[in-house]
């Protein structure tokens, strides 16, 4: 004992490391009451490590070039040991990793997680959304499929609907005027940096949030509280050390997650075309533009948001500028938000109605997405895409009308 | 509120069902891919009637004797017509172009196919040929018109002929394809055809995914290893959580 007391005297004259320990997880005080919600920021850093040990695994396989590409996917799947527990794990991955993401800035949204003093830690939160973004669609091209290679066909188009420099910008970003193996062997090389991106960004979000500690489902500041509990006098009362109490509790959710995670590895890989679409298996042919085109599951709210804006003078520009906008418009929460509570408990009616029509019609406009376009579903994504704007741009007035509830001193159970 | 919602989702749920529709009606191919002997016959038919159009690059001989219970000489004497080493994959001598002058797109390769048209879509396809003169090979197919395809089995299952209905639309009549009837005898009784559209089929499923099988076996003991981590770990956090008041 005494040997490894030294050692680690030896090693914290050098570096923090118990310093560390201390300050980020024996000794630091999150506040006692996190429900289910909070399970999710330690669910996507477990989903984000299981991204990147897969990734690098497929990559000491896959082949970036137009003519291997798709063959070397089924080497994976077939030759490659357990390389299809790997690809699945990836694949799955991709989606988890979303499913996630959504919950936790679900959760952000209803206790008011963003309010201040958290404005920067939801600043990188949407940061790191839109480098995911990013990765998941530089990653789905790389199977090579029909459905890898229209969608992103689909999408770098976008960019050439920008005006005067679209044309230029579209060759720019594919390296040819269509997409091609150039373009395959740039998106595997991108698609493979930003992860790491990512992760240094998830490191930002988690400095950011130990200085100003978790927020919790009451919105009540417990530094601002009375002092004391059983581990420290200084300590937030209504605080209790990260460690051990929210490792163990973590690893209880990490269990829940994972059941659910292999049971779709292992038995709906495909998760009946959402996660592995059916024309994906088909290799992609430049020659042949499939039926329908729509991005997996997580992109479509916005997609369908783009297809309802009309073109003006036959551009998909406005379209485009409103894609961009409704995932934009995130980083203004914190000072759209003007209710004088944070958490929804203490919301009244009026922001939890609009809260909760919020989530319906993102899974509405999610769904219009998948489908192809009819006039009764365009007229739908429409008033989706209307009240998607709404929600935000009017939370400065109905956050203030709302009748709230008064905000207790201290958390509650 | 809650009101408001459940309004909402019922307004919402019958565009739902309104969006499942579109193709023919797909028969359940009610395949088993437990039973070798169905993946065995499927093989048999497969080297015998698809692969010399139809590649399947991607399966190796020596892993289908392996997984369907052959040995790899039984492979090699019966099943190996287009090469002689057990550990290649199934390629075919055809090459694309030759496949496009004769059918006017090139035979695509078969890997996949079960998973990129789901394995009704297979079996409905298969039996789904009918005579149509207007078509190069004569025939014509009612889940996917006009492919290039000849009917491959007619020996075994006899023509086709196709019974059309009238449907008005909007004022305009339209003929439609209603059902396939007999035109004529195969080697085989319909019963019969349909045990062997369904082994090619079930054979199709399996090389699309060869480890599907052992997937779901070692599934189980995944989620039995995983469930039984989990009633640890919880009681684990609710000893430590005794702690918190």
């Amino acid at each position: 004992m005494s040997m490894m007391k030294n050692f680690m005297t030896w090693i914290d004259d050098r570096y923090p490391a118990t310093k560390v320990w201390n300050e980020h997880l024996a000794q630091y005080y999150a506040p006692k009451n996190f429900n289910f919600w909070y399970f999710m920021g330690s669910l996507a850093l477990l989903v984000l490590v299981i991204q990147i040990l897969t990734g690098v695994w497929l990559a000491m396989n896959y082949k970036p070039d137009a003519e291997l590409a798709f063959g070397s996917v089924e080497y994976i799947m077939r030759d490659v040991d357990w390389g299809w527990l790997i690809r699945y794990m990836h694949s799955t991955g991709a989606s988890a990793f979303f499913v996630v993401i959504y919950l936790h800035m679900f959760r952000g949204l209803m206790y008011g997680s963003y309010r201040k003093p958290r404005e920067l830690l939801w600043i990188i939160g949407v940061i790191i959304y839109l480098a995911m973004m990013a990765t998941a669609f530089f990653g789905y091209l790389l199977p090579w499929g029909q459905m890898s290679y229209w969608g992103a066909q689909v999408i770098v188009n976008l960019f050439s609907a920008v005006p005067v420099i679209g044309p230029d910008l579209g060759v720019w970003v594919r390296g040819d005027y269509v997409i091609s193996d150039a373009t395959l062997n740039r998106f595997f090389a991108l698609h493979f940096l930003l992860p790491f991106i990512l992760a240094a960004l998830v490191f930002i979000h988690i400095v950011a949030l130990h200085k100003v500690g978790s927020n919790n489902p009451d919105g009540v500041e417990i530094k601002k509280g009375p002092k004391g509990n059983r581990w420290s006098d200084k300590a937030p009362a209504d605080g209790i050390p990260f460690h051990p109490y929210y490792t163990v509790k973590d690893i209880a959710g990490v269990a829940g997650f994972l059941f659910i995670f292999a049971a779709v590895v292992f038995f709906a890989p495909e998760m009946g075309g959402y996660f592995i679409e059916h024309p994906n298996f088909e290799p992609a042919n430049p020659l042949k533009t499939p039926e329908h085109i729509a991005p997996v599951w997580y992109f479509t709210p916005f997609y369908a948001i783009l297809r309802a804006v009309p073109s003006i003078a036959g551009s998909a520009f406005p379209g485009v500028v409103a894609m961009f906008a409704s995932i934009l418009i995130m980083f203004f929460m914190p000072w759209l938000d003007r209710s004088p509570v944070k958490s929804i408990r203490y919301k009244g009616g009026l922001y939890k109605a609009m809260l909760w029509i919020f989530v319906v019609n993102f899974i509405l406009l999610g769904y219009l997405g998948t489908q192809p376009t009819t006039d009764l579903y365009k007229l739908l994504a429409q008033i989706g895409t209307i009240y998607y704007f709404a929600f935000f741009l009017l939370m400065p007035i109905y956050s203030k009308m709302d009748n709230t509830k008064p905000v207790p001193e201290r958390v509650t159970e | 509120m809650k009101k408001l919602i459940v309004a909402f989702l019922l307004a919402v749920t019958p565009m739902l069902g309104l969006a499942a529709g579109g193709g023919v009606p797909l028969d359940d191919a009610d395949i088993d891919l437990s039973d070798q002997a169905s993946l065995q016959r499927g093989a048999k038919y497969f080297m015998n009637y698809c692969l010399s159009c139809h590649s399947a690059k991607y399966q190796r001989y020596n892993r289908m004797a392996k997984d369907l219970g052959l040995t790899e000489q039984e492979v090699i004497d019966n099943l190996m017509f287009t090469t002689d080493k057990i550990g290649q994959t199934m390629n075919i001598a055809m090459t694309a172009e030759k496949g496009t002058e004769w059918f006017g797109n090139p035979p695509p390769d078969l890997s996949v196919i079960a998973r990129a048209r789901g394995v009704d879509w297979l079996y409905t396809y298969l039996r789904g040929f009918y005579l149509d003169e207007k078509r190069p090979f004569g025939v014509n197919n009612r889940v996917f018109p006009d492919v290039g395809m000849p009917n491959v089995l007619w020996q075994l299952q006899g023509d086709q002929k196709a019974i059309y209905k009238t449907e008005v639309h909007n004022g305009t009549e339209t003929e439609v394809l209603e059902r396939l009837e007999p035109a004529g005898e195969g080697t085989m009784s319909p019963e019969e055809f349909d045990q062997v559209a369904r082994d090619i089929t079930a054979f199709l499923s399996y090389i699309g995914e060869p480890i599907q099988m052992e997937r779901k076996r070692l599934g189980v003991w995944v989620l039995l290893f995983i469930a039984v981590f989990f009633v640890m770990s919880y009681l684990l956090k609710k000893e430590y959580w005794k702690d918190v008041h």
